[in-house]
């Protein structure tokens, strides 16, 4: 056993700094709130920041548990934990407890536990060490295969629960996908992609009417277009007109049927409150007391906040709960509103300094695993972070994900603990090379 | 295998688009937007207005005319209703379904987020169970009013009445906002701006279930409301109501006056009705029956706005002014020639004061003659022009023919001919005394209300002027009202020549024969005189003006009683009771009271 006290030397701390100021003030906020005239004592264990301090006081105990693990033990142990991770996502199909429309949740007692939360501590790790342990081969297919169902096992046991929103997380390893060699056009495709959606959405219930009473819905039009575009690239390029005739056409016939295929995907696959969702997002609709309810509470929140915000304690809209959920996935409100600007803008540059440094510390492991593992880190709480501030402020579509630290709850914020911790216990070792 | 490492940069620079994206994003929404800011503001905040509780109102001894009693409104924000039983809701305020669709229709054309008056002037007592219930219901919240309350059905028509504003208020006045009330009428109006008070606000936070959370920001954006200043009436609450009651089945009007002061004591006019009636929420179905279903009009106030001819008691005018032009002296005798004008009693050669106390008509036609043909011009009719003029300006100088600059609004001036009139009406040079002669009698063109007639029994007091006829004595801790209440107007007859006329209107009342012996009383020397106004085919008006005591007067009177009688048979003792209810407070006289109060003439006004 190594000396603790190189391993204490060793640790980052300047992202445990980083960490501890957004633990606490997430707490502060959840304390805010859920504010009111009656608030006696600070850990009112029937109120939630009451109990938010104690999952506080636990993740101490857990971190400490994880420094003294010995870091070998996570590369050992990856699968292992990656299929109890697994096995707890099956069982609480069979045993959870459905809160909300969704069996997301082990309810024992006064105590509840989420699993999803505690697999993607799993899905990291068996994903760090299958990429680790990669050797050069020519199974292309093979690896693509593999990496898929780690991720996509858990994500399918996440969407049975229904829980859409934690589900979309992983998506977040693309980051980590492609810093580990996925073709970058596989990301261009899926910006494309991405793009050509909300395209079609938009396009979807408008026409043109064209003199002589022609009428041609968006659809058509845009498509035209892109042929348009198509055809002047074929033109352009006029030495390579031979190569680029077969890639134009399939393309311009991908597309076509995709723009088509767009809204049976929204119509057939989405369930009606996420169309709604997105279209609220778009500005296709505006219902401000239906579907567009709590983005615009939130935004009015937010938006009332000004400047330099209302003081602590002082917002009316999330105090009078006009925002809903506003503990968890709207925790950001009351940042907003309190705060103000100042607030906003310091709480986004802490989150951007802390996935910064993530990064940093991932380059500079000469471990493949702790690299590897680190961006899995960092690229899973810049999705939470870029998906939950989204929505408070109407840039993304309602998906009821935590904010890192920030959102009350024991299992999440246990999860990213864990999550970043045995990452900092990682780089704590990055002068060996970890196997 | 190719170097990966560069990709961090695309990472990295993804991440810090996101990240800057978002600034740029919360900067526009919470520095640059303010519509967040209002719809924060709209939906968190609850600005209710603080009334200020009008002035109270007290009579000349301090006892209260009109105060305040508290009254609730329920309001409604149109935008925050939603998800209430409708059902529950109706029953609770015992209304319709259609009332409330109607209602909130109504509210809705007003303004979507600012609240309108959905339910008005709840009384204390049903209130206690709505209020109970009412955070049920959302978008709808309870305002607390001050309604007007008068212990004694009495004065109605000096205290005026309360009402919401109209479009034409709330555009001539920016104080005022859609729904507050006003004074539309008496001393309501009048001194609206002193008995308003000051209207606050508090600012309130509500949840998001319309539960209110105590004031926002712990007051600071809160005001209090002032409350109106108190108003001191000159009215005398026991006199005004014992004046009604003498007045009840008689059509006309009692006016006194303190002459010292021009404060007056009793403005009196019947028929009138209880101001309760008049407030609150079932005000407008009462003025409704008050206009439509009494056939004597008893929102008419007769002591301001009847315009009567005055008819004998003019004849005291006629005497002051041909005195003071020495076209008379007390000891003129006129023969009581009836060939032009009719004359009563057996009289026939009186002087001065004997001609006053007979009454005498011939006696003030060669009065008249002599103040209108002067002989200033070899023309008759340029000649009659001259008098009329100089004549026109004595008379209008006791405060005839021109509204008095008194505190009671909408009152009338009545009517002094003078040289334009009769141009006018007859053409220029086409008249002469003998066409206008009437006049000298208190007949003719002369129009008078009841109020300057009181004012010339005060200014006879007071030997040659008056302080003009006002209601308030202070306002708050105010003591001068208004400065022309303090000045006194000047008739320019010289108080010397009042002795004879004085003397006259004594002997109308105590000497054997005199017109007005029923105004007569043992202990109190009253002056007086009466009038007799003829009226075709209906008996006359009886009118008398006096004053008394006779040394150093504390009341001067005019009575109207339309249609009853002689002047000296119903308006004399009505007088006489007056002035002992206010100099002794009690009435002894209890048969000469029964018989007034026994008198009804309504049946000669249903006619």
């Amino acid at each position: 056993m190594r000396n603790r006290d190189s391993i204490s030397r060793n640790l980052d701390w300047f992202t445990i700094g980083l960490f501890g100021i957004l633990v606490i003030l997430g707490w502060f906020n959840i304390f805010a709130a859920n504010y009111n005239d009656e608030t006696k004592t600070l850990f009112d264990l029937s109120q939630n920041y009451g109990k938010q301090a104690i999952w506080i006081i636990a993740s101490i105990i857990i971190i400490w548990l994880i420094i003294l693990l010995e870091a070998q033990l996570f590369t050992a142990f990856a699968y292992p934990i990656y299929g109890i991770s697994i096995a707890l996502l099956i069982g609480v199909l069979f045993f959870g407890q459905e809160i909300k429309g969704a069996k997301s949740w082990f309810v024992l007692g006064g105590f509840s536990f989420q699993p999803s939360e505690f697999a993607k501590v799993g899905t990291a790790l068996a994903l760090t060490k299958y990429l680790n342990d990669l050797k050069k081969s020519n199974q292309q297919f093979k690896v693509r295969f593999t990496t898929i169902l780690i991720l996509a096992a858990p994500a399918a046991l996440i969407l049975l629960q229904p829980d859409t929103g934690s589900t979309l997380v992983y998506a977040a390893f693309i980051f980590v996908l492609y810093r580990e060699g996925l073709s970058g056009n596989i990301l261009l495709i899926g910006l494309a992609a991405a793009v050509f959606f909300i395209l079609a959405l938009l396009i979807k219930s408008t026409s043109v009417t064209f003199p002589f009473d022609v009428e041609v819905s968006g659809k058509f039009i845009l498509i035209i277009s892109i042929l348009i575009i198509l055809v002047l690239v074929y033109f352009l390029f006029n030495n390579k007109r031979r190569k680029l005739f077969y890639p134009l056409t399939i393309a311009f016939i991908v597309i076509s049927g995709y723009i088509f295929s767009v809204d049976y995907v929204f119509d057939k696959v989405l369930s009606p409150h996420q169309q709604n969702r997105i279209n609220e997002l778009l500005g296709i609709t505006f219902d401000p007391k239906g579907a567009g309810y709590n983005v615009h509470q939130s935004k009015i929140a937010i938006g009332s906040g000004g400047f330099s915000g209302k003081g602590f304690l002082q917002g009316t809209q999330t105090k009078f709960d006009f925002v809903p959920e506003q503990s968890t996935d709207f925790i950001f409100c009351t940042v907003g509103e309190e705060w103000g600007f100042l607030g906003s803008f310091v709480l986004v540059i802490l989150f951007m300094t802390l996935f910064f440094r993530l990064l940093f510390l991932a380059e500079r492991q000469r471990s493949t695993f702790s690299r590897i593992y680190l961006y899995c880190v960092s690229s899973i709480f810049f999705f939470h972070f870029a998906i939950n501030i989204g929505m408070t402020i109407g840039l993304a579509p309602v998906i009821g994900i935590p904010l890192p630290f920030f959102s009350y709850g024991g299992s999440s914020l246990w999860s990213f603990t864990v999550l970043l911790f045995v990452g900092l216990r990682l780089d704590a070792e990055r002068k060996h090379v970890l196997r | 295998m190719r170097d990966l490492s560069e990709r961090r940069i695309v990472i990295l620079g993804i991440f810090l688009v996101i990240g800057v994206v978002y600034l740029i994003r919360l900067f526009y929404i919470q520095v640059i937007d303010d519509t967040y800011k209002l719809s924060a503001k709209n939906q968190a905040l609850r600005y209710v207005t603080q009334y200020a509780p009008r002035g109270l109102i007290y009579d000349r001894n301090e006892k209260l005319l009109a105060y305040n009693e508290a009254a609730y409104d329920i309001m409604v924000i149109p935008r925050q209703v939603e998800d209430i039983d409708t059902n529950s809701f109706c029953e609770l305020l015992t209304i319709t379904k259609e009332e409330f669709i109607e209602r909130i229709k109504s509210a809705r054309s007003y303004s979507t987020y600012k609240a309108s008056t959905f339910e008005k002037q709840i009384p204390t007592d049903q209130f206690a169970q709505i209020s109970e219930k009412l955070y049920q219901y959302k978008g709808f919240y309870i305002q607390k009013r001050t309604l007007r309350k008068y212990p004694y059905p009495v004065a109605g028509h000096v205290l005026g009445y309360i009402g919401e504003v109209s479009p034409t208020d709330l555009k001539k006045d920016s104080y005022y906002k859609k729904g507050d009330y006003i004074g539309i009428s008496g001393l309501e109006k009048e001194y609206e701006k002193e008995l308003r008070g000051k209207r606050g606000r508090k600012v309130l936070l509500v949840d998001v279930h319309n539960r209110e959370k105590g004031s926002y920001k712990g007051g600071e954006y809160d005001s209090l409301a002032i409350e109106g200043k108190a108003l001191y009436c000159s009215i005398d609450r026991e006199l005004q109501a014992y004046g009604e009651k003498l007045m009840q089945n008689k059509r006309g009007s009692i006016v006194a006056i303190e002459p010292k002061t021009g404060e007056i004591l009793a403005l009196v006019t019947s028929p009138n009705y209880d101001p309760n009636l008049l407030v609150g929420r079932y005000r407008s179905k009462n003025f409704e029956n008050l206009v439509a279903n009494d056939s004597l009009d008893p929102l008419f106030n007769r002591a301001i706005n009847a315009q009567y001819r005055p008819g004998s008691i003019f004849k005291l005018v006629e005497s002051l002014i041909g005195l003071q032009k020495g076209v008379i002296k007390p000891s003129t005798r006129i023969p009581c020639n009836r060939g032009i004008i009719n004359c009563h009693g057996s009289h026939t050669n009186d002087n001065l004061e004997e001609a006053i106390q007979h009454s005498c008509n011939p006696y003030f036609h060669q009065v008249y003659k002599k103040l209108i043909q002067q002989g200033k011009s070899s023309n008759i009719f340029k000649d009659s022009e001259i008098g009329l003029r100089e004549w026109h300006e004595m008379v209008t100088k006791f405060g005839f023919g021109k509204k008095l600059n008194s505190d009671i609004p909408n009152m009338l001036g009545g009517l002094v001919p003078d040289v334009n009139f009769y141009n006018r009406w007859y053409g220029e040079g086409r008249w002469a005394f003998s066409t206008i002669y009437s006049n000298s009698i208190g007949e003719g063109e002369l129009g008078v209300v009841p109020i300057q007639m009181a004012n010339l029994a005060a200014t006879i007091a007071n030997k040659g002027f008056y302080y003009t006829p006002h209601l308030v004595k202070a306002i708050g801790d105010e003591g001068i009202v208004r400065e022309e209440f303090i000045t006194k107007n000047e008739t320019g007859i010289d108080s010397n020549y009042f002795s004879p006329v004085i003397n006259a209107m004594s002997a109308v009342v105590n000497q054997p024969g005199g017109t007005a012996r029923r105004a007569r009383m043992d202990s109190v020397e009253v002056c007086g005189k009466t009038g007799t106004v003829q009226n075709k085919d209906r008996p006359d008006h009886s009118v008398f003006i006096c004053f008394a005591p006779r040394e150093d007067p504390k009341i001067a009177l005019a009575v109207y009683v339309e249609y009853s009688d002689f002047g000296g048979v119903w308006a004399a003792p009505i007088s006489s009771l007056m002035i002992e209810k206010y100099l002794y407070g009690e009435i002894k006289r209890k048969d000469k009271e029964q018989r007034i109060l026994d008198a009804s003439f309504l049946t000669i006004y249903e006619e």
